[in-house]
Order: C-alpha cells, then structure tokens, then sequence
C-alpha cells in the first residue's frame, strides 16, 4: 500500500493542503461544543439572550467555515485519489507495454487487464476513504483530546484510561480479523475461479459426465466460504457494539465525575457537556478508524498486484548506442542460438544456425514443441537469446532500437487478432500513411478484398471487438494483408495459414509468392504442402535443428522430415 | 448520550465497496432499477423464509436496541437535570447564605443604630420633660406621665423622621431579616426552601438602595423553580440520584449493546447461509441450462451475476436491512422524543428536512451526468487495454506502443476529468449533509438556550435534545442511502433470479435406459435441426453408424460438422425425427449414461485449475496413477509431462498458460482415451498439435478406435483419407458420402477441397 501510495508525489502540495484543510474542518467541528459551553455558561445561566444569539451566530459562521474546508479538501481530494489512479493506471500500462513477451506470459493477458482497470479502481476508491476518515479520524482524536484536556484537565485521565483499552481492543481484533478477511479473499477467487471454470467448460464437463463432481467442487467452495464468511462477520458482531459499550462507559464515567467536580467547583456546566461531546467524537473517531481496517485487505490485495507489474522490469530494453543502420537489407542470421523460457528445465532451442538472404524463402517445419514459433519469436526480438546471436542485416537485433528492428519485419502471429476500427484502420495499423492502392493490392494479395467488398461497409466497415464477426479464416487473410501493406524488408509468417481453407490457401500463397518475390520470407507450418517448394527448409525436432535443405534433399537426407512428409502425403504424392 | 451512529454507518460493509464509495456516497450515484422491484423483492424474500425465525429475533432485537439507544440520551438529560437541579439549588442557598452573612451585619448595625437613634430620641425627650416638669415641681407621676407622653411623641418624630428614608414596612421587614435563621444552620429541605422564600419576599421590601441583596429580583417562576430544587435536593447534589440514573442509563446501553451484538450475530448466519443457498441454487440451475443458453449469454456476464451480483445481495442482508430498521425505528424515536422534549424545537429540526432533500437533489443532479460520462469513459479505457494486452504480440510486431500508450493515456486523461467531479460531487454530500446538521444544532442550541433562560426547558433537556437533533441526521442519511442500495440490490437479485428462471434441459425420464453393454450404433433417422427458428439447418438428415466404424466429416466452417456432435451427445434437442444409440432413442437415455459412451476431444482445450494428473484422470473415477501414465502414453503426452519441473502433478495455472496449445490437446486426448468410451469423438482434435505428432497419436488411437464408432472433424484432409466413411457437408446438409478413394474418383466437392491444399506446391 505505502509503495502505492510514494505515486502520489506530484500531489505533495495537495495532500499538504487537504491535511490543513481537513484540521481546519475537525477543529471547527470541535469547536462547535465549546460555543454551545459558552451558551450554558455565559448566556443561559447569566440570562443573557443577546450573548446567546451572538454565539449563536457565532457558531453558524464557524460551521459554514468548516463546511468550506471540507468541500476544499474534498475537492482536493477528489483530485489527488483519482489522480493517483490516473498515475497508476498510466504506468502500469507503459510497463506492460514494454514488457517483452516473457514478461508478459508470466501474468498473462486477463489478469494484466484486471489489474490495468478494477485493481487501480479498489485502490482509487480506498486511497478516497483514506483521505475522507482516516485522515480525518487521528486529526479529531488528537484534536478531541487537545480541546477536552482545555475544558478539564482531571476528566481527560478518564479518556486516558479508556482510549488505551479500546486501542487495545481494536489491535487486538483487527489483528484476528484482518487474516480472515484476507482469506475470504482468497475464498472468493476460488469460488470465481470454479465458476470460471464451469462456464468455459461446460461441454466438456458434461461430454464426461462430471457435473455431480463439479457441484461437489462448488459446495465445498461455497460451505467454505460461507463459513469463513460468518466466522468473520460474527467476530464483527462482538467488536461494534464492544466499542460502543466502552463509548458510552466513558460517558456515564464522564457524567459521574465531571458531577462531583461541579459540587467542589472546580468545573461547570458547560464545561462537562462540552466534554461529554469531545469524549464521543474522540472515540467515534477511533470507531472509523476499525471499519477501514476492514477495507485494507482488499485494497492490499489490488496493491500487491499493481506492485507486481510495476516491480517487473522488462527484460528487453533498447541499446545505450544502437550500432548506426546497416546499409544492407533482408539478411537474418542465426549465430549458435540458444534459448530457454525461464523457469524452463530444458532449452526450446538448441545451439542454431542458419541465415537468410533476400528474395529467399524459408519455411520453417517440425512437431508441436519443437520451438518453431520460439525461433521466429527472436528474430523481431520478443525474446531474447540466452547463448548466440540472431543478426538482422548484419547487426545484433540486442545493438539496435527495437522499433528499427521491428519496422523491418511484416510479422503474421498465429492467431489472427485484430483491433475494433474499420477494415482500412486495422490494415494500417503497420504503415498509418498507405495510400488507398497499397492498401487494396495487399489485400488482394491475401484474397481479403472480395469478402472486404461483400461487407456492409467495405473497407470503412467496422470489426467488432477484434473482429467477432468475422470467422477465422477472414481474420487471417486481414491480419496476412496488414502485414502486406506494411512492404517489409522480412515477411515472418508464424503458421498462418491454418484456419483457410484448401482453396484459398492455395491462392493467397501464390499470390504472395509473386508480392515478396524481393523480400526475405520466413514461414513457420504444419503442412508440408506449404513448405515444399521453399528455397531452404529448417526441420526443427526439439529444439534443433534436424535438417537444412530444400525438399527433396531433406527427403534424402532427414529422417524428421521424412517421418513429417509421409504423414500427411500419400505415396503418389511424394513422388 | 450515545451518539449510536455506529450501526447506521455506510462505511462499514466490507462487501460492497466497489459500489460505494465514502459516507453518503451512494446517494450520487445513477441507481439501477428493477424491472420488477416488487416481484423480485418477494422472491428475495422467500429465500429469507427458512430463517423466519431468526429473522423475526433479528427484527425484535433491532427494535429493542434502537429503543434503548432511542431512550439513552433521555437518561443521560434526566441525570443532567439532577446534577444542574442540585446545582442550582446549591447555588441558591450559597448565595442566599452569602447574602445573609453580608447582609446580617449592615443590617444589624442600620436597626441597632435606628434603634439607638430613637432610645437616644426618646430619651432627650423624657429628659426634655423631665426637666420642664422637675422646674414646675410636678409629681413623679406627672413626670413619669409626662415621660411617655414625651417618649411616644419623639417616637413619633422619630418615626415620621425615619420614614423619609425608611418605610416601615420596610423596617420591619429589615427586622424580620435579621431574626431569620441562618440558612446553613437549618437542616430540613422544606425549612431551608420556606426560608429562602421568606428571605426573597423579605429581600423585595427592604430599601432599594441595598445594593447586597439585588441579586435576588428574581422572577417569581423561576424563584418557584429554584425553591422546588431546594426542597428536592436541599441545596446538595443528589448524588444518590444521579448514581441511580447512572446506573440506569448503564444498563440501558449494556442492553443496547446487547441488543446490537445479538441481532448481528444472528444476521451474520442468516444473510450468509441465504446467498449460500442463493448460490448453489444458481450453480445446479448452471448445470440443468441447456447449452442453447451458454451460446447466447457470454461467461463474463454469467460469472458477473454469480459473483458481484450476490455479492451485493450479500452486504445488503448482512448490512443494510437492519441498517433499514434501525435507521427508520431511530427516525421514529428521535421524533418522538424530541417532540416530548419540545414541540417547538422538533419543529426547528423537522424544518431543516426540506434541506437535506435540496442538497441531495441537487448533488443527485449533479453528478450523475459524471458517473454516466465516467462510466463511459471507463469502458472505452477497459476496452483499449483489452485489446492491447490481448494484442501484445502484434502491437510490439508493428512497433505501436507508442500510439498504444498515447491512446491510453488521453481516454486516462478523459476519466481523470470527468472522474474527480463525480468523486468530488459525491464526496461533498456529507459534509453538506453535516453542515445542514450543524445548522439544525446552532438554531437548537440557541432557541433552546432562550428557551431555558425563560424556564420552558432544563438545561439537562436541552442537551438531550441536542443529541436527539444531532443524531436525527444520520439515520436520514442511512435511510437515503439504503433506499438506493436496495434498489440495485434488488436489480441485482432480478439478474440472479432471471438464470434461474430460464427454460431448463428437459428432464431425464422416469423409466430413462441405461445401455449396459452399449456397442455404438447410431442413427440420425430424417432429424431436423435449428439453432434459430429462422434460419433453416438440418432439414432431413439420415445416417446410419455401425460399431467400430470411423466416420470423418468435413467440410467448410458453419457448415455443421459440429451440430452434428452437439445433437449426438444431446447437447442440443432435435426439432423433429430421432436420433438413436443402439437402437434406443437417445432422448430415452439418461444423458449422465448417454455422454458416459462417448469420449469427446474437441478444439476448445479445456482444463481446469489442478495438477496435470488430475486433469487427466478427469475421464475416469477413481483412475490408478498407472492408467493415466499409460492414457499420458498412449496420447504421446508422456515424454513432455515427464520433462516439466513437478512431472504429472505439475499444477496447471488458471490460465493453463504454463504449457503449449499443443501440450494441452494431447491432455484432453490422454483425458479421453483414459475414459475408455464406446464412441469417439474428435473435434478438430488436433489442429494444433503437428502432424507428425498426430499420425503417432492416431496410431494410438487406431488400436482405441478398434471395436468402437468414431467421429472425426477436421479440415486437414490428410488426417481422414483411413476413415470408412467421409460425410462432406455444406449449409447444413450433407451433400458427398463415400471413402476417399469414391469421393475422389467423383471429381465433386471433396475432391475439390483435397487437391487444392497441393496447389501452393505445384503452382510453379
């Protein structure tokens, strides 16, 4: 939490005001009993109706003061705790934005959103809460007693006695209950983590028939839950009306004493009801003070996270002096390349080497794990290289700045994802100056523009979230055609083919064959069908390399490949 | 003088505070309605009926409490009253003491010398005579005659004399005075107040010009009043009867705690145990929704109304009812009282109710427009970041982070500017709300303060009043607040109630069949079929299955390879005709029994939050750690299980992120190969796992698929070409059949479709 809160630095000058403005508020609260003393003593004993009114409008004028301070502070405090959100969310986002890939896989893209929005928002709603009472609760307390010990000394050792033992009592139960709290925290992510579950699986759960093993999950979950739920809340049912009951001791105390002072003449009046109302607000205070305690494993859990990713650094940072642009163009080379996700006990790729040339197309091929996707993951430098090298154009891509590095590469993932705009605004999203031509060549050349033209809209139509209403095969004939508009030096296309069908694939590969004829293509597929007729194919088995050549040398000289090619040809073909 | 806000406090509700934010924060705020309030309120509560019993504890002991924090501060004024009645009357008789101590002497001396003067008069005037009558020779009785002829004359004189200065009532009021007894030698109450009376009635008549006794003009009410305090208490504070009211006003707030501890006890197992029951009500009806249901509502909205919906529910039953029945009990009471005290002051204090609501509106105004643009705002921003994180890749391919970063922060910048004003129109409502209070209690204090110098009031009542006043806002507050979050509440509770009222699966029948030794047999004999009424499907759909036979279906995307699984395991009904398992309709099968036959792998790789051998085992009960491993081989799962850090009891993260798409098909391949079922099904089973990986999984599978029907589904043709049976479908229908080798021989549609995935190769 404290960590959160150093953000709020530029508020300095704010928190300084509201911390005035807030004292300020208190004590004109505080002050308001005093006034009404001066009544009982000056005006109702004495008579005196024009003293009476006086303070009485005495009394308006230091009200409508503290009014004024509070809606300054609230003022600024409005300011300050959606400002920190404002900071949070801001920094948040630029780190996660810088985070390479394995960063970013280590949260993952649900719980990085969680915390980008509802964590920050927790956190804004409670920093608000802070700044309304828990600010406010120590001022008045402080205060209360400061105006209390004025009005007489000998009655505040009964505030002396009594504040110990309900502090005592608040620690001692907030230090039971806040665990718990925290633990019905966790219980509520268990719960919602089952449900997730349940829903997102439901075909399967009951293609296995295990929904009566499911609702059993759940009413544990639930009993678990519910207990922990009542267990807590029934601690909270002793503590309230505990501490109301200490309260109102104090005032008979209060009462009985300040009447036997009155009889010696060492008080008055006014002076005791004065003082029964600074005791109340003293410990109403403190009373506020426990119902945050509540709010803070909440909060904490949202500051725990947002510390989480603000604390990772990201692994990839741009070179202190990029190595001046190379003159050449297209040129890809693996340097005895290794590589291994963290954590990981083996390496997803093993000690590669090959290079690339323009005009060259090279296909990548191998088994599921075998690190084909890895290895052109390096290349625009998502990860990075634990041992060797990878060199775009004759320079190390760690030498160079990451936005050069990238502005070379036309990158196609393996899931087609799109971004809610028109058609036009996703295909730009990799050059925003196209020209309309550019635009409707690239998607001619991924076979985008007859349906793109079938659309309601055309090119001006919009995708909704990501593209929903487009099926698979659409999205990655647009995602291809992105990449397309973008002419770049190195065409990086990580089996995205998949979702087309036969026919269409055929098509786009030609089409595109004859579009990058200059260019540098490195693709990554299943099929054989697509790789066979690349100038160089990598057969990669676990991690290394098993075979470079093109297809019918590899038929001769690898069994990986051969294995991968008899799957899926039959004998006609492979002759 | 309690101030017992405690129980009415918005603060305290751990539950809910996404929704809420500071003290009176809520009211703000735009509150979703229901469409039903009253049906869905009446729903709310049969959930409730169980507990009637504890409900009703619960309502009579939030009765009790507010009654006796209700009557707390009446105490507390009584015991003021004493304390100030005793004070007076002290005070009056110290005065009236001091009075006579300085009074007694001047008087004294004033008469002595009155006295004197007119002793002294009358004897110059008997001398006078005496010596007049001595020279005439008259008889000692003349003389003696003479003498007091003389003596009353100057008395006379004197007293015509005196009179000028001195009246005589005056005078003998003076004496009077000075023969009353010393108010602090008499003992008895009721002779200290006769005294006080005789010395005030006294103290009117002696001259004005005696400046000691001005004190005591004293209006003949309040003299009345102080002389009833003096003949209660007399002259001392009553110390016995202030313990005794302190006694009793201890008791009244032990109760009240009490009270307060009881009712909360009691509604902390009520409230929890209904949204227990609410929620497992949701999840069984989860289970009994037909999966129609799931395709039309996204899980993200389901889980909402799982979770923050009965969250709410939740905090409401835990806080806010009994908030509810205190705060209008406490309304109530505080009425009451206040009006017992003073009708006048009540009215005062009933006068500032037009403010509350002015200030309430006017905030209500206000900021609704800026929770509406920040709830907009907030969309758009959780919007641009869904879409970048999901996005990463592509964003960091295309070097846009920046853009990225600089749409972000101006939708940021745009909730920032609207966010505070709707922070801050909300956060001043309490202080406003207090500042209306604090008015309430200055026009109290000073009306009442006159009030008091002219006796209508004590002084005790007038800060039991106070309090009354002071405290009367609150619950206001609270039942503003409450009314608001009940109304979303029951919003919430109608979205909780619309799951639960959805159209169910149609129940398994009484006499349902159980397949004991099932072989897999299946036909579609003329099903028709339509996700929507509209939109025509299966019309007139006839196959025929036989056990051990595997049936490859394929065609392009929508055109119902998959309906054709989802009718089979009867996740859908059909519309018309039959399906049937082993010559039995399968609507006469329990589905539990029904879905046991078949072992499905479908594209979606779902696994849930456990160890990779629990998830594997999910297949099978009560699987030997033996069987898995030998499933985990069969699936070629095996060797990358065993190269992970824990082996089979890796956990997976919620995610499943820790391993590939491809790791995860081959689980859910290993799954339902554990589960041993009598039909196959694979759903594009393995479009992500590589075809080499795929050929050895469906060798694996060849020695499964013996003696069993199976269903394949996928678009790499290759995988299919052993397949006995090919349904190609188009639109719905089937429009090819036969093996690869007719439905190559036939030129048509599949024949199309396989040579095209060859093309890119022979282009050149």
């Amino acid at each position: 939490m404290l960590k959160i809160y150093r953000n709020l630095k530029p508020y300095t000058v704010s928190i300084i005001m509201i911390l005035v403005f807030l004292f300020l508020q208190v004590m004109s609260d505080l002050y308001l009993p005093t006034l009404m003393s001066d009544i009982v003593n000056n005006g109702i004993m004495t008579k005196n109706i024009g003293y009476i009114w006086k303070t009485g409008e005495y009394m308006l004028l230091i009200a409508a003061g503290g009014v004024i301070c509070a809606v300054v502070a609230g003022f600024l405090g409005a300011r300050v705790s959606v400002g920190l959100g404002r900071i949070l969310r801001n920094r948040i986002f630029r780190r996660v934005e810088n985070f390479s890939l394995h960063e970013f896989d280590r949260f993952g893209s649900s719980t990085l959103i969680t915390r980008t929005t509802n964590d920050i928002i927790q956190i804004q709603t409670v920093t608000i809460m802070i700044i309304n009472m828990m600010i406010r609760a120590p001022l008045t307390c402080v205060g209360g007693i400061f105006q209390a010990y004025h009005q007489d000394r000998t009655l505040t050792l009964i505030l002396a006695i009594a504040l110990p033992v309900l502090i005592l009592i608040i620690y001692l139960v907030t230090s039971k209950v806040v665990p718990i709290f925290r633990q019905v925290q966790r219980k509520l992510d268990r719960i919602n983590l089952i449900l997730r579950e349940n829903l997102t699986g439901i075909r399967v759960i009951r293609a296995f028939n295990k929904i009566d093993h499911e609702k059993a999950r759940f009413e544990t979950a639930n009993k678990d839950l519910t207990d922990t739920y009542i267990h807590v809340n029934r601690i909270m049912a002793v503590l309230m009306p505990m501490m109301m009951l200490i309260m109102n001791l104090v005032t008979v105390c209060v009462l009985w004493f300040g009447s036997k002072r009155i009889d010696t003449g060492e008080m008055n009046l006014g002076a005791l009801m004065a003082f029964v109302q600074y005791a109340m607000q003293i410990m109403f205070s403190l009373l506020m003070f426990v119902m945050m305690f509540v709010m803070i494993p909440r909060a904490q859990a949202a500051a725990d996270r947002i510390n989480e990713v603000l604390s990772t650094e990201p692994e990839i940072i741009d070179p202190q002096l990029p190595e001046p642009a190379a003159a050449e163009k297209g040129y890809v080379e693996f340097r005895n390349v290794t590589f291994r996700y963290h954590g990981a006990e083996q390496s997803a790729i093993q000690n590669v080497s090959f290079s690339v040339k323009p005009g060259e197309t090279t296909a990548i091929i191998g088994g599921t794990g075998s690190g084909k996707s890895t290895l052109i993951n390096l290349i625009p430098r998502f990860y990075d290289a634990d041992e060797g090298q990878v060199l775009v154009d004759g320079i190390d891509v760690k030498a160079m700045p990451q936005e050069e590095l990238r502005n070379k590469i036309g990158f196609v993932p393996q899931k087609a994802r799109l971004f809610t705009g028109t058609v036009d605004e996703n295909l730009r999203y990799g050059k925003e100056d196209a020209s309309e031509d550019e635009i409707r060549h690239a998607a001619d050349v991924a076979q985008a523009s007859e349906f793109i033209s079938q659309m309601s809209d055309g090119y001006d139509s919009m995708l909704s979230e990501g593209g929903q209403n487009l099926s698979g095969g659409q999205k990655q004939r647009l995602s291809i055609a992105r990449a397309l508009v973008r002419r770049p030096e190195i065409y990086v296309f990580d089996d995205s083919f998949s979702a087309l069908d036969f026919k269409t694939d055929a098509k786009l590969r030609a089409a595109l064959k004859k579009d990058t004829q200059k260019a540098t293509v490195i693709i990554v597929a299943q099929r054989v069908g697509t790789v066979m007729d690349a100038d160089r194919i990598i057969v990669l088995d676990e991690g290394s390399v098993a075979g470079i050549g093109t297809h019918s040398e590899l038929l001769k000289s690898c069994g990986v490949y051969r294995e991968i090619v008899a799957s899926q040809l039959s004998e006609e073909e492979l002759a | 003088m309690s101030e017992n806000r405690n129980n009415t406090s918005p603060a305290e509700r751990p539950g809910a505070m996404g929704h809420r934010g500071g003290p009176g924060g809520s009211i703000g705020r735009p509150v979703e309605k229901a469409k039903d309030f009253m049906g869905t309120l009446k729903r709310l509560v049969k959930y409730l009926k169980p507990h009637t019993f504890r409900l009703a504890a619960v309502v009579l002991f939030a009765l009790l409490s507010t009654a006796f924090t209700v009557l707390a501060p009446r105490i507390s004024g009584d015991a003021i009253n004493q304390l100030t009645d005793g004070f007076i009357a002290k005070h009056m008789i110290s005065e009236v003491t001091k009075a006579q101590e300085s009074m007694s002497k001047p008087l004294k001396a004033r008469l002595d010398q009155i006295d004197s003067a007119r002793s002294q008069a009358e004897n110059q005037a008997k001398a006078a005579a005496r010596a007049a009558l001595e020279q005439e020779g008259a008889s000692q009785d003349q003389i003696a005659a003479a003498e007091q002829r003389a003596a009353a004359a100057a008395d006379k004189a004197f007293d015509d004399r005196i009179s000028q200065s001195v009246t005589p009532q005056a005078l003998s009021a003076m004496r009077e005075m000075v023969s009353l007894p010393r108010i602090s030698d008499i003992a008895g109450a009721d002779e200290k107040a006769d005294t006080v009376s005789r010395f005030a009635s006294l103290a009117k008549k002696l001259p004005q010009s005696d400046s000691s006794v001005q004190s005591f003009q004293l209006s003949d009410e309040d003299l009345q009043k102080y002389l009833g305090d003096i003949r209660e208490t007399n002259g001392v504070i009553p110390f016995d009867a202030i313990a005794k009211t302190l006694l009793f006003l201890l008791f009244v707030y032990l109760l009240s705690s009490l009270f307060t501890f009881l009712m909360r006890y009691i509604m902390a197992s009520v409230s929890q145990v209904t949204v227990y029951s609410l929620r497992k009500d949701l999840n069984d009806k989860l289970a009994r929704l037909p999966l129609k249901y799931y395709d039309g509502h996204t899980s993200g909205d389901i889980l909402s109304r799982m979770t923050n919906d009965i969250d709410t529910v939740s905090s409401t039953l835990q806080q806010s009812m009994t908030q509810l029945i205190q705060s209008v009990c406490q309304i109530l009471g505080y009425i009451i009282m206040m009006l017992l005290y003073s009708p006048i002051l009540t009215l005062i204090v009933l006068c500032t109710l037009p403010l509350y609501i002015g200030v309430t509106m006017f905030i209500a105004s206000h900021s609704q427009k800026y929770y509406k643009a920040q709830q907009k705002h907030l969309g758009t921003l959780s919007g641009h970041t869904e879409e970048m994180f999901t996005g990463h890749i592509i964003v960091k391919a295309f070097g846009r982070e920046r853009e990225s970063i600089e749409t972000f922060e101006k939708v940021n910048d745009d909730l920032y500017n609207v966010g505070w004003k709707a922070q801050f129109m909300s956060g001043i409502m309490y202080p406003l709300m207090n500042f209306v209070s604090n008015i309430g209690y200055v026009l109290v204090s000073v009306v009442g303060g006159i009030f008091v110098t002219k006796s209508f009031l004590n002084i005790g009542d007038i800060t039991a009043f106070i309090q009354y006043s002071r405290s009367f806002s609150m619950p206001i507050i609270q039942t503003a607040n409450i009314a608001n979050i009940i109304q979303s509440t029951i919003a919430c509770a109608e979205r909780v109630f619309e799951i639960l009222d959805e159209e169910e699966e149609i129940p398994d029948t009484e006499d349902a069949v159980k397949i004991e030794h099932p072989k897999g047999d299946i036909r579609f004999d003329h099903v028709k079929f339509r996700y929507t009424e509209s939109v025509p499907l299966m019309e007139d759909m006839n196959l025929d299955f036989k056990q051990g036979e595997t049936v490859a279906i394929v065609g392009p995307t929508g055109a119902g390879k998959t309906t054709l699984v989802n009718l089979l395991m009867r996740f859908y009904e059909v519309n018309g005709g039959a399906i049937t398992f082993d010559g039995v309709d399968i609507r006469d099968i329990a589905r539990g029994s029904l879905r046991t036959m078949f072992g499905m792998v479908l594209q979606d790789t779902w696994l849930f939050n456990g160890t990779i051998e629990e998830n594997i085992a999910y297949g099978r009960e009560n699987a030997t750690h033996e069987q898995v491993v030998s499933a985990a081989k069969a699936a070629h799962a095996d060797h990358f299980i065993r190269s992970l850090p824990e082996g089979y009891r890796t956990v997976l993260n919620e995610e499943a992120s820790n391993i590939s798409q491809g790791q995860k098909q081959l689980l859910t391949i290993a799954r339902a190969i554990l589960a041993d079922p009598s039909v196959l099904i694979l759903d594009e089973a393995t479009s992500s796992v590589d075809t080499r990986t795929e050929v050895l999984i469906q060798k694996a599978m060849g020695v499964l698929m013996r003696g069993r029907t199976n269903f394949v589904i996928a678009h790499r043709l290759s995988t299919i070409r052993d397949a006995h049976l090919i349904l190609v479908m188009n639109h719905g229908t089937i429009i090819e059949t036969g093996s690869h080798d007719e439905l190559m021989k036939k030129n048509g549609f599949y024949a199309d479709l396989y040579n095209s995935q060859f093309v890119g190769a022979n282009l050149e």
